[in-house]
């Protein structure tokens, strides 16, 4: 059974007819396709765990900002050493908020001025990857987004410090919906590291549907970080794509500690032969919030490495859908896959539900998978206890310890000290 | 002489239901060291892990005074802050939890509890790096997670550097001797004898008189299947290693 997408067709209307005809080619096309698939059900195997319905049933309008609210919300974003820094706001690009890049040979713009300095770049590659055939809220995005943010490093550009997208959701009195769109394009041998963080204000209801490409060209390393820290009532739902170009290094770092409901589908397709991927990722739960994250590492090339550590923390009531996909193509032989999803429980009623998927195809390869669910020990929270710290207090810094190996991983180091702070700040309410 | 420290009265404890300790009686003065050896399973890192207040011991009888408060009544993180410390026969392993950063949050939690601001940042790092170098602690285990990797006789001398920054006024050690080389035995033992004060008190757990060559007991109790049996000089110590426990089991067997 499909659900009603009527309620969103005047803002999809509104968008279609915008940009040039290329553009307004796949915004119909998604248009149509969001159409035919409704949103997802439980029915639907991928969204099995993750009932949507509170978004299905919502009737949400395009967010306008809130310049006060987005103003109080940069004071609690990262401020680290970063290059550059794009602000958008209700997925819209703000000038004055932003910086802009001083070194040569990075551009970062909004989407809308990308598509008209940079059209056939832009063109090329926009909207190619993240395939919205099955996927409504990628479908719903591609035809309604309203702006974003596009970053291109030139071939053989090393950065000095992240690019820095900052995500602010500014909510409305009725419930708002944004579609957040990101463009990374990495040159050949390039290096750097983008920053994309979501905040948006506590107590407001909104959505942010997300998507981000990243094209990583041969050669190229670059490092995505994404700090989900939505409003507690907020809906989060992200697809994140990335092509791996020969010998490429592509690391996604997700940390999630927001939002009442969140999905995330992260795909990265190892096309050329020898590139790399790591997926390292957080998510905590408590209350009744509900996560779910679906990953899959697509090994198509030979002689590729992906390694994946996920790790989640589950108190309260709070639930969590954990399915990492490996897929091995018949020639990407000598594969070299390892996974890993380790929960911790912090109360009877938190779930967490993890799944690890092989598709391989292919006879010479080495793919190993864990997933282990456990408990605080007792002796550990007694061992800080006897150094005079109180109970909640060596909870939660077992809570961070157990966050650690994931921040650790971290190549910004400004930013592990940060997000280890968020990290305890959630972890003392628990 | 002065109050006792600690005063423990036919103390009765039992784990999953099992009594392990048997009535125990103890009384210790500031200034004094005492030492407790015993044979495996008799109960001395029982009693120990009973005064550092692990939850895991239900305690069914007895008491104990703790500079005049009932100790039994305070939890693990009171105690502490009170000035007990226990070095854990056993330190366990947190990875993740940076070592010295945990070691500033257990200072800075028991600075609190006596009114004191936090310690700043330089200042901490002076003390523990002066401290670490004494121990023969490297900088690289004071930057690595808490007892991860750490072979034994790094675990031990990391629970003394704890031991020397917290300052605790009733220490007490479980077993910090076994498996140390020479070298690491009298760096514990100096790190101990150095915080011996008039003020301060030790218990040290021990299966062998060489600790006690370094840090020389005032009182030797022994303990045998739960009870102190029997109590006297640092030449029980002696007498105890030169006819070893199988001598112990024979007299208080015979006794009973
Ligand atoms: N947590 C526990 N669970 C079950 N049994 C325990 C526990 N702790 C201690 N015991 C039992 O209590 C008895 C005393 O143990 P304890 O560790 O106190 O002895 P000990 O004198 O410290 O021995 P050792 O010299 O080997 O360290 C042993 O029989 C031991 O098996
Ligand atoms: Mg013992």
């Amino acid at each position: 059974m499909k659900s009603s997408t009527t309620v969103q067709v005047p803002e999809l209307v509104a968008k279609l007819g915008e940009g040039p005809d290329w553009l307004a080619e796949r915004r119909q096309a998604a248009f149509e396709r969001f159409r035919a698939l409704g949103f997802p059900t439980t029915r639907d195997e991928a969204w099995r765990y993750t009932n949507v319905s509170p978004i299905a049933r919502t009737h949400f309008r395009s967010a306008e900002p809130d310049w006060a609210r987005a103003v109080s919300l940069l004071e609690r974003a990262w401020v680290g050493e970063s290059a550059v820094r794009l602000v958008l706001v209700d997925g819209r690009y703000v000038e004055s908020l932003s910086r802009m890049p001083q070194q040569s040979g990075v551009r970062a713009m909004s989407l809308q001025r990308a598509i008209e300095q940079n059209p056939e770049l832009v063109r090329a590659e926009l909207a190619r990857l993240a395939v919205f055939d099955n996927h409504a809220f990628t479908a719903w995005n591609t035809a309604c987004f309203a702006d974003g943010a596009v970053v291109i490093v030139e071939p053989g550009r090393v950065l000095d410090g992240a690019v820095h997208i900052l995500h602010l959701s500014t909510g409305g009195s009725e419930p708002v919906v944004s579609h957040p769109r990101v463009l990374v394009l990495a040159g050949r041998q390039s290096q750097f590291a983008v920053v994309e963080e979501y905040l948006g204000p506590d107590g407001q209801v909104y959505l942010a549907n997300a998507v981000t490409e990243i094209v990583c060209a041969d050669g190229a390393v670059v490092e995505h970080y994404k700090l989900e820290r939505e409003a507690q009532q907020a809906y989060h739902v992200a697809a994140i794509w990335a092509r791996l170009g020969r010998d490429s290094q592509f690391t996604s770092h997700l940390v999630g500690l927001g939002s009442a409901l969140s999905r995330h589908d992260v795909v990265v397709i190892l096309a050329g032969p020898g590139s790399e991927a790591v997926l390292n990722g957080l998510y905590l739960v408590d209350g009744q919030r509900h996560a779910d994250y679906q990953t899959l590492l697509h090994h198509v090339a030979p002689h590729c490495q992906s390694r994946e550590d996920y790790k989640g923390i589950l108190a309260g009531a709070g639930t969590g859908v954990f399915n990492g996909k490996i897929r091995v193509e018949p020639a990407a032989q000598k594969t070299d896959a390892i996974q890993h999803n380790k929960n911790l429980l912090l109360s009877r009623e938190a779930t967490i539900n993890t799944k690890p998927q092989l598709e391989i195809y292919a006879d010479d390869v080495r793919c190993t998978h864990g997933a282990t669910v456990g408990q605080l020990e007792e002796e550990q929270l007694f061992y800080l206890q006897s150094r005079g710290m109180s109970a909640e207090e060596a909870k939660a810094a077992l809570v961070v310890a157990f966050a650690g190996e994931v921040v650790e991983r971290f190549r910004l180091a400004p930013l592990r000290a940060a997000v280890k702070g968020y990290i305890g700040e959630v972890a003392r309410t628990l | 002489m002065s109050e006792p420290i600690l005063v423990v009265r036919d103390l009765r404890a039992c784990v999953n239901g099992k009594p392990i300790l048997k009535g125990v009686d103890l009384t210790v003065y500031p200034g004094q060291v005492h030492a407790i050896m015993g044979p495996n399973g008799s109960g001395k890192s029982t009693l120990a892990q009973v005064l550092a207040g692990h939850e895991i011991y239900e305690v069914t009888g007895g008491e104990a005074i703790y500079c005049g408060k009932n100790l039994l009544e305070m939890k693990p993180e009171e105690r502490a802050r009170e000035g007990v410390f226990l070095a854990f026969q056993y330190p366990v392993e947190i990875p993740g939890l940076n070592n010295m950063e945990f070691l500033r949050a257990a200072l800075n939690a028991i600075r609190k509890h006596r009114g004191l601001e936090e310690i700043d940042a330089f200042d901490f790092l002076n003390l523990v790096q002066e401290r670490a170098r004494r121990l023969g602690i490297s900088e690289e285990l004071l930057n690595r997670s808490l007892n991860v990797g750490f072979s034994g006789g790094e675990k031990k001398r990391n629970e003394i550097l704890q031991l020397s920054i917290l300052e605790p006024r009733l220490a007490i050690l479980d077993e910090t001797d076994s498996g140390l080389d020479i070298d690491a035995l009298k760096a514990v033992a100096e790190g101990v004898n150095t915080m011996r004060s008039p003020e301060r008190a030790f218990i040290v757990v021990t299966h062998y008189q060489r600790l006690l060559n370094y840090v020389v007991p005032d009182v030797v109790h022994i303990m045998y299947d739960g009870r102190i049996v029997q109590s006297g000089g640092k030449e029980l110590a002696e007498e105890l290693e030169r006819r070893g426990y199988s001598w112990l089991e024979e007299t208080v067997g015979s006794a009973r």
